[in-house]
């Protein structure tokens, strides 16, 4: 109705809003109006009446809820932010800086659309479920509101700095050739396709079997019927002797492998056919696929961390993968696949793009807690040594072996990973190694981490060790099992370089691009 | 620097706030408890007794440990929230990385007139940390401070 936007003095939502919740409500329950439409419908004319009831009814409690609801929501445009409180038993006010918020959308959905109402969504960086909402402004003060909001933000002097940058900087950028970081052409995807050999389909492919069996004319799974059939009359195959068996059992092993084989070409083929990242100057810029390609731009100054994987048949050929893991309100998966089969000297240019660089051997490796792996160790003996011990009582003394080995199995995991798993400190990133059957490396940058938490249970608290759990936009970066007076040493070195930068640099090409040249400087990336 | 100033306590009323939390979840066992005891199956307070005896550890012993093993430090542009009695996490999160902050009021808390902080990141992993059993006063007290400093922060 207002143009301008009241500042300083709580505003309450449209109230014509509350018609549009009430005839939502009745959108919503429709299946139910007409289920009760439908339970009633030999009651001759009474079921029009009972199902009209029913949405009448839910028509007047949806409007009596929004009414109350209503009358307990403001929003106040502050000087630095704007607020929102509401509820109407529990209270919650909400703040929002203008500076964190990233761009201001207006949504309509149909119903609120007829009643020419906007729902007012507050973009921050935490993406998703945890922004904040006004629903429903009329279309002129959803509109006068994201002007005043869109002002706000520039005026503020950093970002407007950054904007400016951004926008002056964008015509003559996109001007700029792209350069060509990685593509995978025929050959290598078929290498690729190679490595992905597919156990899901050979396991899909049994099942099946076992699903289907009624089709085939015999119990498929039935060794019994197997044996007599081919020692009974139809001992001709037995006749045939061990040889002949042998090449059976390897024809049927084969098929599987093949059946693997082929899945695994065909998939990676379909996925990966004529792979190319490039360097825009959106970002970098990947298209892949054969039949439904894609074509996907992660802008830089987004990258939070990279990860570097690989496999255990793979790595012994020296191929790796980069996985940049970016902020979450990118659309799609927050996990983007830079180079999913490359070599570590074609991944370098890649991780030197994004503003990160590979470890350095200045680095000092520390590794986890020994009491930490030996602790699990002793876990696992809790639960499996008991098994052993009461196998005999049941009456299954040979299966005592079973719970025997997984345990010495577990035993030489826990032992490998103290021997492989590392973790390192940099100046600018930090870095983790885990694995050692197909080590991956996570690298953070420091800057650009949100949190820091130190979690201990009830066993690392007497043990003296804990995980160090770091808050990253997009991903998960932690360190389990570090000794307590690391992860304090960690924690505060972290929380000081994250003090340096405010998050809405962070979140700005421009300044995020300052940071590049240092990283840069690095090259050892061996 | 952290661990010579010690964790500011929460507001003694969140002791009261728990109990009265866990007082309303007994009730429902309680009831359970002694209609079982009515029906007279067994001897008299073989369901009472155990019922009564763990809404008490519930109700007493509980959130006295559970407010111990809480507390927070506001400190250099930093929030620290202390929690769990068995599985402690220890959280700091600085003011330059906070997307937004909630300051949250139950029934409960408002009678006692506490309120919960939330202060949320776009990290993945605590996307939001929250500290109940503020006084609502301190809590928006709290909540100022921090939108003030992330004001400075960008200027």
């Amino acid at each position: 109705m207002t143009d301008e936007v009241l500042e300083g003095t709580p505003q309450r939502t449209a109230l014509k809003g509350l018609l549009a919740r009430g005839i939502e409500g009745v959108r919503k329950g429709i299946l139910g109006i007409a289920a009760i439409g439908f339970a009633m419908r030999d009651e001759g004319s009474g079921f029009i009446l009972a199902a009209g009831g029913f949405a009448v009814a839910i028509f007047v409690v949806t409007l009596v809820f929004s009414y109350l609801a209503w009358t307990r929501l403001t929003y106040t445009i502050g000087d630095s932010d704007i607020r929102v409180e509401s509820g109407i038993l529990a209270r919650a006010a909400r703040a929002v800086p203008f500076e964190r918020i990233q761009d201001v959308s207006l949504e309509q959905g149909f119903i609120p659309r007829l009643f020419g109402l906007v729902e007012v969504k507050f973009e921050t960086g935490a993406g998703g479920k945890d922004d904040l909402k006004l629903a429903y402004l009329t279309e002129d003060d959803g509109e006068a509101l994201r002007d005043l909001l869109r002002a706000r933000r520039e005026s503020a002097p950093v970002a407007a700095n950054a904007n400016a940058n951004a926008e002056t900087g964008e015509p003559e950028a996109a001007a700029e050739e792209a350069a060509l970081l990685f593509t995978m052409g025929p050959r290598r995807v078929l290498t690729f396709g190679l490595f992905e050999f597919s156990l899901a389909a050979v396991a899909a492919l049994a099942g099946a079997v076992q699903q289907f069996d009624f089709l085939l004319a015999f119990d498929f799974w039935d060794l019994d019927a197997w044996q007599k059939t081919l020692a009974g009359p139809g001992d001709w195959l037995a006749g045939l002797g061990f040889a002949a068996r042998i090449i059976g059992i390897g024809l049927v092993v084969g098929t599987l492998l093949l059946v693997g084989l082929a899945t695994g070409f065909v998939r990676t083929a379909l996925r990966e056919w004529g792979f190319r990242l490039e360097r825009t100057a959106r970002g970098l810029r990947r298209r892949r696929g054969l039949l439904t390609r894609t074509d996907v731009v992660m802008p830089v100054h987004r990258v939070q961390a990279l990860r570097l994987g690989t496999g255990f048949l793979r790595r012994l050929f020296g191929w790796h993968s980069l996985k940049i893991v970016s902020l979450a309100s990118d659309s799609g998966a927050a996990n983007h696949e830079a180079a999913p089969f490359a070599t570590m000297a074609e991944i370098a240019p890649i991780v030197a793009t994004t503003g990160f660089a590979l470890p350095d051997d200045d680095l000092e490796w520390h590794g986890v807690s020994r009491k930490y792996r030996i602790d699990r160790v002793l876990l696992s003996a809790a639960a499996l040594v008991p098994v052993a011990i009461a196998l005999p009582f049941v009456g299954e003394a040979r299966l005592i072996p079973l719970p025997l080995a997984g345990l010495a199995l577990i035993a030489l995991h826990e032992y490998l990973r103290l021997r492989w798993d590392r973790h390192a400190l940099g100046s600018q990133q930090l870095f983790t190694r885990h694995g050692w059957l197909a080590p991956s490396l996570a690298i953070g940058s420091r800057v650009k981490l949100q949190s820091v938490e130190i979690a201990q249970g009830p066993i690392a608290l007497r043990r003296g060790y804990a995980s160090l759990l770091l808050g990253l936009a997009g991903g998960r970066l932690r360190v389990r099992g570090m000794a307590l007076a690391e992860a304090r040493n960690w924690r505060e070195a972290i929380l000081t370089t994250i003090a340096s930068q405010d998050f809405s640099q962070l979140s700005e090409p421009a300044k995020a691009n300052t940071i590049t040249p240092a990283a840069h400087s690095s090259p050892d990336y061996a | 620097m952290e661990e010579t100033e010690p964790l500011t306590p929460l507001h003694p009323n969140h002791v009261k706030a728990m109990r009265l939390t866990a007082i309303i979840a007994a009730v429902p066992f309680t009831i359970a408890a002694l209609a079982a005891e009515i029906t007279r199956l067994l001897p008299w307070g073989v369901f009472l007794v155990p019922v009564a005896l763990v809404a008490a550890i519930i109700i007493i012993r509980i959130p006295l440990r559970r407010y111990h093993a809480r507390g927070y430090r506001l400190a250099e542009e930093r929030l620290q929230v202390v929690r769990g009695m068995l599985f402690r996490r220890d959280t700091v999160v600085p003011f330059g990385r906070v997307q937004h902050i909630d300051v949250d009021q139950g029934p409960i808390e408002r009678f006692y007139g506490l309120a919960t902080l939330t202060l949320h990141t776009a990290g993945s992993h605590n996307a939001s940390v929250s500290l109940p059993g503020l006084a609502h006063e301190d809590a928006l007290a709290m909540r100022d401070e921090i939108r003030a400093a992330i004001r400075r922060d960008t200027q």
